[in-house]
């Protein structure tokens, strides 16, 4: 299979193409350039196309992602349409009524926009920067570490633990946040470290 | 899964039980399609509800939810008592032939060695006869009574179909159909797969209903061969990927485990991971361990992990319990004894068990992060929703961050599906408002706590500050720089040790794979069982290449599968003892006299002689194991128990509650409903639906316009008997908790006769809560008990008990 044949060439070319048909055939050359011109292109001509995986199961379909803008050329993308990946080997194109919808989590009114704080005994989540929300949290679990740290048990050994704050770590992040998030995680010496696997 | 999605194409029989995979994983669902289209494959599928998976088998068989290892025993007895058993396969590739010790025994539900007030086994007698030689005592004519094949066939022969219709109330003659057919998988040429989802998981034994289908499958010969295995349709898209990382309370990454207070040095952990082979010639990989753990340690801690402070054996924490998992973490919570909790895209306020446990558990906190790019119900537990979530914001003083993280859309990086594939994917949009990636968030939280112990030193900060952070802008690790630093790196050259000529790696250059792996400190490695992953060849999660040899389904240059680009795992098993495959159509492997070669890469050493080698590296004994030895924490044999509540009393351990050896915290038991309850007679399961993925598509709109509203599905039957109608309101409640739901009636689900009595289910789907665009609606984790499978703590979230009435609908 030819994965080097892209979708959008595909969809570029192919409004321009009538020199093999009837048309060109009968000597309408003039006619051709004409109504090629008066074809409006393909939306979907002008996006970006990014190779993704579905987040939702574990099949993890293969998806396109089609977006005004290109990130790679430092512009802002707007995803405006997502389908099935017609190249890959487990869905072959196909989505479930979950990945069809897909883009709908993308866009989906309930994203968190900004950084937010709710204090103690509010009723309401406030903003906050992420400079002083990042700030704050490691302020608080340093001094939760450093008031509970178990540097050695009852016997004397060394044990290096930290069990008065806990992570629950994601079910969907890539394995590279999974990493960077074992490395912090543990070098902290939490113990209390868990996954969505065993729920 | 130990093969691949694409890999069942090549079955002859599709076992679903304990999932629903044509609704939970739709597009995976699309290879048993294929199969039964090309190859007149058949699909079983034995659920208590007649599911869309049920509707497109072959034969359906209803049976009542926790009682899958009556079930699965049944078949076993079945196959040992009508000798449709794979005898070549068993007798060379399994430990039917050990000896186990005298003083190993099974009565009235439980092993050798129980301690009713521990809720645990001494299990110093499950174990082998081991000889004068150090090696296990075997009996190839399998005529010793002791031997593990004589003892499965009596721990089974309980089992009987009369027995699997007592217990789980499928029907005689329909178990006896579903044996037959499974039966006929024992042939050498016939392949059976296991597809199976948290129906089995979410269980107080979740890991033995696992565990007795893997026992079948190898006295039928269905492991490591094409379109066979042992399937688990994992529930997410990378939760494979969290656990091969080890992001788990007692874990390292690639499966290798934290030490324990019992530990003290790195000698005192390495005494108990030898793996020191239980049968002559046999590879028992696991012997690589200290590689592996030395170059995790290099690759935690760089040059601060040297020989001399046993590679920095002090800086991991050592563990006093066997782990804090969720439950515990919930329970310790509980208790006040936890100040600060993370989420990261994760709701367990929605997830976890017993709903108002874990409102007051999360209210006892002193703070809260969640890092989510949705809205969660955990982020607002401290929000007044009425029923919903009926609290009083000015009585908790939990302080609560909330962080905007991207989505899948706007992140670089791989996941692991559940074939075990790492498929790489590209960020395609920006993300919105200040939304951030994951790894830009962990890597500010730990430079932000870094500059902290920097300036102000506090307790042991060493493994905070020395911590290796060799990212080129360490406030923004790229993907990239993990995936390597995940796959390896040679920190000097690293040369073949039976040619020390040949170079594997020079200094700084990536790993080739976990062959070139030290226990010197000249190698780093994140994780080993996904070396190879992104080497000097590049990044090989990024391959798409859909070459696909003779449509055999291995699709071998596509992305990277763990370990060694491996698709099927023990396919040396696919061969018979001189090396041939068992059945050449379905060739994965074949020794030439030489070497090993096939369809995919080896599990075995290239050069290891097929009548000297076993096909189950990773175990000491070479083969595989019918009887697990001290392995597990509820016996060597599965066994059947009753779910914590249960409709009936246990029929063949009438004195046993629950599983004997599960966890069960003070309080807890209070809370569950005793056996037989008249209390709450209906035998209650949560499930999920095709138009939704657990919390997260309710807020997606088209998802929440298809399945806008919780509801709850019953029978007919049980319906009349309450004079509930169709679409009417009920009240659903348990010991724990109420909620108000429409009805569902539906022929989907019918009445079981158990023991003697009838059996109504209550299934409850789990998709609503209080934030999204559905509406607002209560789960099954309102009703949930909080207790664990014995061995890894997934709660029993499918079987619990219920009471339902008619009732007035929500006040508007």
């Amino acid at each position: 299979m030819n994965v080097e044949l892209s979708r959008r060439a595909f969809l570029q070319t192919a409004g321009a193409g009538l020199a093999g048909t009837t048309l060109g055939a009968f000597g309408f050359a003039d006619i051709e350039a004409a109504h090629a011109a008066a074809i409006r292109s393909f939306k979907l001509a002008n996006t970006t196309e990014t190779r993704n995986t579905c987040p939702y199961c574990s099949v993890a379909c293969g998806i396109i992602l089609y977006s005004k803008g290109d990130l790679r050329k430092g512009e802002k993308a707007d995803i405006t349409h997502i389908e099935g990946d017609t190249d890959h080997p487990t869905n072959r194109g196909t989505l479930c009524p979950k990945g069809s919808a897909l883009l709908g989590f993308v866009k989906s009114p309930t994203r968190l926009q900004h950084p937010m704080v709710r204090k103690p005994g509010s009723d309401k989540f406030e903003p906050i920067s992420w400079e002083d929300a990042l700030g704050r949290i490691a302020r608080l679990m340093k001094d939760d570490r450093d008031k509970n740290f178990v540097a050695r048990n009852n016997d004397g050994v060394t044990v290096n633990r930290w069990i008065t704050t806990g992570f629950l770590a994601a079910s969907a992040s890539t394995n590279e946040t999974a990493f960077a998030t074992y490395k912090v995680v543990r070098s902290a010496g939490m113990l209390v470290f868990d996954n969505q696997a065993r729920v | 899964m130990t093969n691949s999605w694409t890999d069942i194409r090549n079955t002859d029989l599709v076992v679903i039980m304990g999932g629903n995979a044509a609704e939970a994983h739709p597009c995976g669902f699309k290879w048993v399609t294929e199969a039964k289209a090309n190859r007149g494959a058949k699909l079983i599928v034995i659920d208590p509800r007649f599911t869309r998976s049920a509707s497109v088998s072959d034969l359906y068989a209803p049976i009542r939810q926790g009682t899958d290892i009556a079930f699965l025993l049944g078949l076993i007895n079945y196959c040992i008592q009508k000798d449709k058993v794979q005898w070549d396969y068993v007798k060379a590739f399994t430990n039917a032939a050990y000896v186990v010790k005298q003083g190993f025994t099974y009565q009235d539900g439980l092993f050798s060695g129980y301690d009713e007030a521990k809720r645990d086994y001494d299990k110093s007698s499950w174990d082998y006869d081991i000889g004068p030689d150090g090696f296990a005592v075997v009996d190839e004519t399998l005529a010793n009574p002791r031997c593990v094949w004589n003892l499965l066939k009596k721990h089974v022969a309980v089992y009987t179909p009369e027995m699997v219709e007592r217990i789980c109330g499928t029907p005689k003659d329909r178990f006896l159909k579903v044996a037959a057919m499974v039966a006929e998988t024992s042939s050498p040429t016939k392949a059976m797969t296991s597809m199976y989802a948290l129906g089995w998981t979410q269980h107080s034994k979740g890991s033995q209903n696992i565990r007795a289908m893997a026992m079948l499958q190898l006295v039928l010969g269905n492991i490591g061969i094409r379109g066979g295995g042992m399937n688990a349709l994992r529930g997410h898209s990378n939760i494979q990927g969290l656990t091969d990382l080890g992001l788990m309370s007692n874990l390292l990454p690639g499966y290798l485990t934290l030490p324990t207070q019992k530990e003290p040095d790195l000698a005192a952990y390495m005494s108990t991971r030898g793996f020191k082979p239980l049968r002559p010639n046999q590879l028992s990989y696991w012997q690589n361990y200290k590689k592996f753990f030395v170059s995790f340690q290099k690759s935690m801690w760089g040059s601060a992990a040297t020989p001399e402070n046993d590679f920095a054996y002090d800086y991991l924490p050592k563990l006093d319990l066997p782990g804090y998992d969720l439950l515990r973490a919930f329970e310790l919570m509980h208790q006040g004894k936890v100040n600060g909790y993370f989420c990261q895209g994760f709701n367990p306020l929605q997830a976890a068990p017993n709903k108002k446990k874990v409102i007051e558990s999360l209210s006892k906190l002193k703070f809260l992060v969640i890092m989510d790019p949705l809205d969660t119900e955990t982020g607002r537990f401290w929000e007044n929703h009425g029923p919903y979530n009926d609290v009083d914001p000015s009585q908790i003083q939990t302080e609560v961050y909330q962080l905007p993280s991207t989505c899948f859309a706007e992140d670089d990086g791989s996941l692991v599906n559940s074939g075990r594939w790492l498929q790489w994917h590209w960020a395609g949009g920006t993300p919105p408002g200040k939304a951030k990636r994951d790894t830009w968030i962990m890597a500010q939280l730990y430079l932000h706590l870094k500059e902290l112990y920097t300036k102000e030193g506090g307790a042991f900060p060493d493994p905070i500050i020395k911590l290796n952070w060799p990212y080129a802008d360490p406030g923004d690790p790229k993907a990239e720089e993990l995936a390597q630093e995940i796959n390896g790196r040679a920190l000097a050259r690293v040369t073949d040790t039976a040619d020390p000529t040949k170079v594997l790696a020079e200094a700084g250059k990536l790993l080739p794979a976990f062959a070139a792996l030290r226990d010197d400190g000249s190698t780093a490695c994140g994780c080993w069982i996904y070396s190879g992953c992104f080497n000097e060849n590049g990044n090989n999660m990024a391959r798409r290449d859909t070459t696909d040899p003779d449509d055999a389904g291995f699709y071998s240059k596509w992305a990277f599968s763990w370990p060694a680009n491996r698709r099927i795992l023990y396919n040396r098993a696919s061969a018979d003892r001189t090396g041939k495959p068992w059945d050449p159509s379905r060739k994965v492997i074949a020794w030439d006299g030489q070497k090993w070669s096939g369809y995919d890469v080896p599990d075995i050493a290239p050069t290891a002689k097929p009548d000297q080698v076993g096909p189950f590296i990773m175990n000491p004994e070479g083969v595989s194991r019918l009887f697990t030895r001290g392995m597990m924490r509820d016996g060597p044999f599965p066994a059947h128990y009753e779910p914590f509540e249960s409709p009936i009393v246990n029929p063949v351990a009438p004195k046993v509650r629950g599983n004997p050896a599960a966890r069960v915290f003070e309080g807890d038991m209070a809370q569950f409903a005793e056996a037989a309850s008249k209390e709450f007679p209906y035998a209650a399961t949560s499930y999920r639906l095709t138009e939704h993925f657990h919390f997260w598509t309710k807020h997606v709109i088209v998802n929440a316009v298809m399945q806008p509203e919780f509801f709850v599905e019953i029978s007919e039957q049980l319906a009349a008997e309450k004079g509930i109608v169709k679409g009417g309101w009920v009240r659903v409640w348990s010991k724990r908790g109420s909620v108000v739901a429409k009805a569902m009636v539906t022929k989907r689900i019918k009445p079981l006769i158990c023991d003697g009595k009838t059996i109504h289910i209550v299934g409850i789907p789990l998709h609503w809560g209080f934030t999204g665009a559905a509406k607002k609606g209560f789960g099954p984790n309102m009703l949930t008990p909080f207790v664990g499978d014995a061995n890894i703590e997934t709660p029993e979230y499918k079987a619990f008990l219920v009471n339902i009435e008619p009732a007035p609908g929500p006040a508007a």
